[in-house]
């Protein structure tokens, strides 16, 4: 019987992993130790890449999907899901990735994108995909596309997070008007976002996207994680912010800490305590490139 | 009927939503004051490492395991099965399970991500067969004679019983069919 019933790669299993995600944290290694340490201060999941985003950003050059080996060299170590990025379009990277076993496919904005008009056709894969999104249209395409984790982007690789909180106050400010609008409204909702109406129609009807929420781009401390849980994030993921700071591994435990119990600012205040320096921050205004705009 | 959901991390949300559809009070658990109001415990999916970790650092651990050694009844989700089963092989060496029903798991025991897989199979006592999601599921690869299997996949138990200790290693809160927490219900609140 089960061997007529069973299926792989629907969109119930795809989505599936990322609500077990919630209420964690995934954290950027460019190597196994890192991916130890990762682990043992409770990250739920890894993002194996070559080089954190601030140093993406500092090397310049093209950022590209990482040399397999060292993908492999991770999930030898963890435990734990491992997840890799593609570059935007670069669906043979993702099918790379794929072929990997890798548990998701991140088609990441911190990469350089390979094609400036389309997104990777996610439906045509088993493994699941999360995809960045600054406001809900462009959420909304990504999850059309197949993505069945939207983080929102922030801005990578800054320590800075006034771009993840302006994001998510789009893409949450979005959904709730929408919940308000009637039934002629939607159309014109779904217009203004360049989004698919039956995707609009039913944020109207469940008040929530169709797909889980996290947060990216710009975290480095337990406060920070705090905000964007309290905003509405559902999960975060930290880059820089953990192996960019002085001291990585307690700063790690102390914002997976921190994500559990985010609206119990006494238990942030106690894990925050002595954590050494943050990574170095980066204002927005001084940015020769900005991450978030890439994608379409 | 107010039923603990440990909310430390993973699809904690998703069960509170079954249980009150089945009219029961679920409360989300994350400090030893609020496992004091419970009366049954759901243990959910997650990462079983990122759960063993908060466990400790939050103090539930032991307040957690004494009130299973008084007989708390609990239900446990993949992860869950994970933390509530005797040995568990393929997880770290430094995770730690609460031994409260005699069975031993593999950690992944189906393989990763692609591997995970949706399934319909008969449970004993339900009318009609189940929805299961596997997600990284463990495998059961021993069973304790005072163990009841209630569902197999393909010959492994995929839901057990002990006491009044329920596990599946698939996610009854992802299927959009309350009759598993319905069960769960009925044997921590019948007697």
């Amino acid at each position: 019987m089960s061997d007529v019933t069973r299926a792989t790669g629907t969109q119930l299993v795809k989505r599936g992993l990322a609500e077990m995600l919630k209420g964690g944290v995934i954290m950027d290694v460019v190597d196994p130790a890192q991916a130890k340490i990762a682990e043992d201060a409770g990250a739920t999941a890894v993002m194996a890449l070559e080089r954190v985003p601030s140093d993406i950003r500092r090397d310049g050059g093209v950022a590209r999907m990482s040399d397999p080996e060292m993908i492999l060299g991770i999930q030898e170590v963890v435990t734990i899901p491992v997840m890799a990025k593609a570059r935007i379009g670069h669906f043979a990277e993702a099918q790379i990735l794929q072929a990997l076993d890798v548990d998701y496919v991140d088609e990441s904005e911190v990469l350089t994108p390979a094609d400036e008009a389309h997104h990777i056709d996610k439906w045509a894969f088993d493994v699941p995909f999360v995809c960045g999104a600054t406001n809900l249209g462009e959420a909304l395409r990504r999850i059309s596309e197949g993505a069945c984790l939207i983080r929102s982007k922030g801005e990578a690789g800054t320590g800075n997070i006034v771009e993840a909180v302006r994001h998510l106050r789009s893409i949450l400010g979005d959904i709730r008007r929408i919940t308000l609008a009637d039934q002629a409204e939607l159309f014109e909702w779904a217009k203004r976002l360049q989004a698919p109406l039956p995707l609009v129609q039913e944020i109207a009807e469940t008040g929530e996207l169709p797909v889980p929420m996290f947060c990216a781009g710009g975290i480095a401390t337990p406060a920070d994680a705090s905000l964007v849980m309290q905003l509405g994030a559902q999960a975060v993921f930290v880059g820089s912010g953990i192996f960019k700071s002085d001291d990585p591994a307690p700063r790690a435990r102390a914002i997976v800490e921190t994500v559990t119990n985010f609206r119990d600012a006494a238990m942030v205040a106690k894990v925050s305590r002595g954590l050494g320096d943050a990574m170095p921050g980066l204002e927005m205004g001084s940015l020769e490139t900005r991450l978030a705009d890439r994608g379409w | 009927m107010k039923v603990g959901v440990l909310a430390l991390q993973g699809a904690f949300t998703r069960h509170c939503d079954v249980l009150t559809a089945l009219g029961a009070v679920p409360l989300e658990v994350r400090t030893p004051v609020d496992l004091e109001a419970v009366d049954a415990m759901v243990i959910p999916g997650g990462e079983s490492t990122t759960m063993s970790m908060l466990l400790d650092s939050s103090g539930l651990r032991t307040p957690l395991a004494g009130r299973m050694a008084d007989g708390l009844p609990v239900l446990g989700t993949c992860a869950g099965m994970i933390l509530l089963a005797v040995r568990v092989t393929d997880g770290r060496p430094d995770q730690r399970s609460f031994a409260a029903i005699d069975i031993d798991v593999r950690r992944n025991g189906y393989g990763r991500q692609v591997d995970s897989f949706e399934d319909e199979f008969p449970v004993a006592g339900l009318d009609g067969p189940f929805h299961g999601v596997f997600i990284r599921a463990p495998v059961v690869e021993r069973v304790g004679p005072t163990v009841e299997v209630l569902a197999r996949v393909d010959t492994i138990p995929v839901l057990c019983r002990e006491g009044s200790v329920l596990v599946s290693s698939f996610h009854p809160e992802m299927s959009g069919d309350g009759r598993i927490h319905e069960r769960f219900l009925d044997l921590a609140f019948s007697v």
